[in-house]
């Protein structure tokens, strides 16, 4: 298999880039999951699945600095999450503003903005698992194929949610 | 013929039986004192309403009152037994606290006042805000307690003529996650099982569910063949040591929250020892390999690190699921009140879809239920469902659904999913929903976090209608109060937790001026002048017969068919189950028999549900997943519960049942001896947490969280280790302050979390994290806890739980036709 190896020597450069902007897109990922989670303190379940899924996020991010790695990549296995103070910050603001339906607007634009950054990692992963199919890499492979779904839930869930709460903050409110 | 005190001994007598043997039948009788079987005027059929089981019985009435209650001997469910609820409920319908008028706010105060001003108030308010804000500022939040015929006519006026979504049970709280479960694994709700597999079954698996408390009579079933020829062995899942867990085989007492973990290891060690029927999983089922993956990293040991068990004890549960030859397995509120509860309890249906063991005698799961109408209120819509298990993302049913009623399709509310309790309680808070009915329900003290439910619906801007028996915590901060006839004084239908219909005849007038559900729905449906696309009255019948005869038309050709029953086949015999059509005429007693599903997707009732995130499985992706409609594997992966211990709470404090009240005491604490076998709250703690702090029995402790905290005496039980447990029955209505607290809480959920499961949408009461400390010591005092049940006290000298002369019933024994081989 020298030939992929060559190849891979060759093309490293262009899929370490790869590798690199989706740790920065599941990274950003992570701090939109938690924003939103923050802002919407008071939207319980908002608030809980936005924390358990960014924990997929943050999984990502250290299986990308992992497989980075081959690619001579130092990528921080750490997601950087926002400082929690001004996240708690955000969920006092939520829980003053609670009472109030105006709150939801800004919901349906966060939730608007993980499913389009969701959207930009699932397209990246796509492009990681066919690149990897390409160069035989089984180890970027797999961790595409294992992280792939992950990220479609994601953006499921954002839009689930969307459809969900629209009507009543668009109709009602 | 012996006289038993049924408090002292809540199973009664055993009448032990052999493994495909039928029960032996044991008729109890209690009646008030003074009466006997000769002075009773009339028998009045009916059902037990304080649980899920659904005791066949007869009530005595005498001059117009109800002087008892007697079991039906004929009937498939009981044979004649009574729990005690069953037996000293009934007195709760004579409680002069009854209320007898409608009661509007004036001034900040409640008063008495006459139907039809009430009415008007109830029907003008509503009308007002369709006018002003549309149909989603309505919503309804009803219970597990009425019948089936108002919570069809309740879908019809909500779903149907005003058009709102927002239309959810307190069924949400104990049955949500069986109806989930149950719509992930086999397409469609509706109970695999029968109580019947209890007698064929050689190893009976209990999942969170203390059935020895939530349905006693079910679990004088299971002691019978226990103490009978060819017992079964029991595996019990509970964190506290249960009457079920003292006998059982073996018995798992997990961390919780950690109910998926053990699920998956569980699941993997029987893969491991390929204890799978293959031919069934490869010819009735998909996703097998899925679960093979997700199981994999859940060894024992890694479960016996998470869930805190031993290894030896996985072990021999795994063996004992892995390789009975007829396995029935029930599931409650261990699991479904906790983290992760719809992918904990589908694990459990994955066991029986990996043994190939449903629909056929002994194989069975029971996702049980909670309340003794909960599978009406989901089967009817008054769960926020499409009736009759329509399945609100599929056009085809909307439009069927659209054609029983006679209006168009887009009058019916489907553009997303019903909205369920918690999430409206936030459209209350956020003040999006500003018309909120509740009939039969007390959200004041049952649901999570109660400082902020009591704030929301005292909300000024939030008109709230309160229909009930009496004037509850939530009824005290309603803007109209409209009295309620309930059980024995008016007629109806209601389905157990094995699809068992009964019919529960009126039998006494109601107190005063308090009317049935049924007419208080149905003029509050022609006073908003709701109608049909040809103008003629939406709501098209009056008597609960006649609405029986309508949901009839509904159910036609779904799988909870019930054109085969009338009132009259229901009189006089044994419940039957559903469907009863003309194919199945006597009813069906297992479902899924040869692994046929209701799983194709244009028949199925749902398409599931992302089981972490919540998110609808889109019709496109369920159809190819499963075009040809076979039982669905799900696999889950586990995630820490949202609030663990820390420095300043180290407990995990759980919420609970006793066998002696029944959800907010409204009518258990109305009966004597119910009251007095469990009077006041208590907190459960373990022996070893009692040591290390230096506690003793009828220790006052206070119990804290972020959210509040509750006082109550120590019982020191056999609960595991690290774990809190306080009843959730005790509110308010009985002491001073009425409808909040004046001084130290009582109620439960004073502290837990307002959390839920994303795909069952049910509360989480099982995974908060507390702190404790003792106030005062016990002074030779001891905690207010029954004996018999899982509050036992682990060590200390306690008087037992006695119910007197007072609750002495009488147990007809039959000694002929005891069954089976003994």
């Amino acid at each position: 298999m020298t030939w992929v190896s060559a190849l891979r020597g060759v093309k490293g450069n262009k899929v370490g880039m790869a590798i690199e902007e989706l740790h920065r897109v599941e990274n950003d990922l992570v701090i939109a999951l938690l924003n939103l989670a923050d802002q919407q303190k008071v939207d319980h379940e908002i608030f809980h699945v936005a924390r358990d899924i960014a924990g997929w996020s943050r999984q990502h991010v250290s299986e990308l600095a992992r497989v980075g790695q081959a690619y001579g990549l130092d990528l921080d296995a750490d997601a950087d999450d926002e400082p929690s103070l001004l996240g708690r910050v955000k969920q006092k603001g939520s829980e003053l503003t609670g009472r109030f339906h105006e709150p939801g607007l800004p919901l349906l634009a966060d939730l608007r903005h993980v499913h389009r950054t969701a959207a930009g990692a699932s397209l990246d992963w796509e492009i990681l698992a066919q690149t990897a199919q390409a160069l035989k890499d089984t180890d970027l492979l797999d961790v595409a194929q294992r992280c792939h779904p992950e990220t479609l839930r994601q953006m499921r869930w954002a839009n689930a949610k969307l459809k969900e709460t629209s009507a009543q903050v668009m109709v009602t409110g | 013929m012996p006289d038993v005190d049924r408090i002292a001994e809540p199973w009664g007598s055993r009448t032990p039986y052999a493994a495909g043997g039928q029960w032996p039948p044991r008729v109890d009788t209690f009646l008030a004192e003074g009466v006997s079987t000769d002075d009773v005027d009339r028998w009045v059929q009916s059902a037990s309403l304080l649980h899920s089981n659904g005791d066949a019985m007869d009530i005595a009435v005498k001059d117009g009152r109800i002087v008892g209650v007697r079991g039906r001997e004929v009937d498939r469910v009981n044979r004649g037994r009574l729990g005690p609820k069953d037996l000293f409920g009934w007195q709760a319908n004579h409680s002069p606290d009854r209320l007898t008028r409608p009661l509007v706010r004036q001034d900040g105060m409640l008063v008495e006042t006459d139907w039809d001003t009430a009415m008007a108030q109830v029907a003008g308010r509503a009308k007002e805000l369709l006018e002003e804000r549309g149909p989603s500022s309505v919503g309804f939040y009803t219970t597990g307690q009425l019948f089936l015929e108002e919570y069809y006519t309740l879908g019809v006026i909500a779903h149907g003529g005003i058009g709102t979504n927002h239309v959810d049970g307190n069924t949400r709280l104990c049955t949500a996650t069986a109806g989930a479960a149950l719509k992930e694994s086999f397409g469609c709700d509706g109970q695999p099982g029968s109580y019947a597999d209890l007698d064929h079954a050689d190893v009976i698996a209990l999942f969170g569910h203390n059935m020895a408390e939530t349905q006693s009579v079910l679990w004088s079933r299971v002691l019978d063949r226990l103490a009978g020829p060819q017992p079964p062995a029991i595996v019990c899942v509970d964190p506290r040591r249960t009457a079920v867990a003292a006998a059982a085989a073996v018995h798992l007492a997990p961390r919780p929250g950690t109910n998926v973990m053990l699920m998956n290891a569980l699941l993997r060690e029987m893969i491991q020892h390929d204890w799978v029927d293959h031919d069934y999983v490869d010819a009735h089922a998909v996703g097998f390999d899925e679960l093979v993956k997700m199981v994999e990293p859940c060894t024992l040991e890694r479960a016996a690190e998470v869930c805190d068990v031993p290894v030896a004890d996985l072990r021999q549960a795994a063996r004992l699921l892995g390789t009975a030859e007829r396995l029935t397995s029930t599931v409650l509120q261990g699991f479904y009140q906790s983290h992760q509860a719809t992918a904990a309890a589908v694990q459990v249906n994955n066991v029986h879809i990996v043994r190939g063991m449903l629909g056929k005698p002994g194989c069975g799961v029971l996702q049980m239920n909670g309340q003794p109408t909960a599978e009406n209120t989901r089967e009817a819509g008054a769960d926020g469902d499409l009736a009759g298990f329509r399945n609100w993302s599929n056009d085809a049913h909307v439009q069927e659904l659209a054609k029983v009623w006679n209006i168009e399709p887009s009058d019916i509310p489907h553009y997303s999913a019903p909205t369920p309790l918690m999430q409206m309680m936030r459209y209350v808070e956020d003040g999006s929903i500003r018309f909120l009915y509740v009939t039969g329900t007390n959200p004041a003290v049952s649901l999570p976090e109660l400082c902020r439910i009591r704030s929301l619906l005292s909300q000024e801007r939030l008109f709230l209608v309160v229909q009930d028996l009496f004037l509850t915590e939530t009824a005290q901060l309603a803007d109209v109060v409209l009295p309620a006839a309930t059980w024995g004084e008016k007629t109806g239908t209601f389905t157990n937790a094995d699809r068992t219909v009964h019919l529960s005849d009126k039998a006494v007038d109601p107190p005063g001026e308090a009317r049935p559900d049924l007419d208080i729905l149905i003029d509050f449906a022609h006073r908003l002048d709701l109608r049909d696309k040809d103008g003629a009255p939406l709501v098209k019948w009056r008597t609960p017969e006649e609405a029986f005869e309508a949901w009839k038309e509904c159910s036609r050709g779904r799988p909870c068919d019930y054109t085969g029953l009338t009132y009259d086949r229901l009189r006089g015999g044994s419940g039957i189950q559903w469907p009863c059509n003309d194919e199945h005429p006597d009813g069906t007693e297992r479902l899924y028999a040869d692994g046929r599903f209701w799983a194709a997707p244009d028949y199925c009732e749902d398409y599931g549900r992302d089981m972490v995130t919540g998110a609808p499985v889109e019709p496109t992706e369920y159809k190819a997943l499963n075009p040809e409609g076979r039982a669905i594997i799900r696999a889950a992966e586990y995630l820490p519960p949202h609030e663990e211990p820390s420095e300043d709470y180290p407990f995990q404090l759980i919420t609970g049942r006793t066998l002696f009240h029944f959800h907010t005491r409204t009518k258990t604490a109305r009966a004597p001896q119910l009251q007095a076998a469990a009077p006041e709250v208590w907190v459960e703690a373990s022996v070893a947490d009692a040591a290390r702090h230096g506690w003793e029995e009828g220790d006052m402790l206070r119990v804290t969280t972020p959210r509040g905290e509750v006082t109550g005496r120590l019982r020191v039980s056999g609960i595991r280790e690290g774990v809190l447990f306080l009843p959730f029955h005790y509110g308010y209505w009985d002491t001073d302050g009425g409808s909040a607290p004046d001084g130290p809480g009582r109620a439960a959920n004073e502290l837990t979390l307002t959390d839920w499961d994303p795909a069952s949408k049910q509360p989480i009461f099982k995974t908060a994290a507390a702190a404790a400390e003792r106030l005062v010591g016990s002074d030779g005092g001891t905690a207010p806890a029954p004996t018999n049940t899982a509050s036992a006290p682990a060590g200390a000298d306690v008087p037992p739980t006695r119910g007197g002369p007072g609750a002495t019933v009488h147990e007809k024994l039959h000694h002929s036709g005891t069954g089976g081989e003994s």
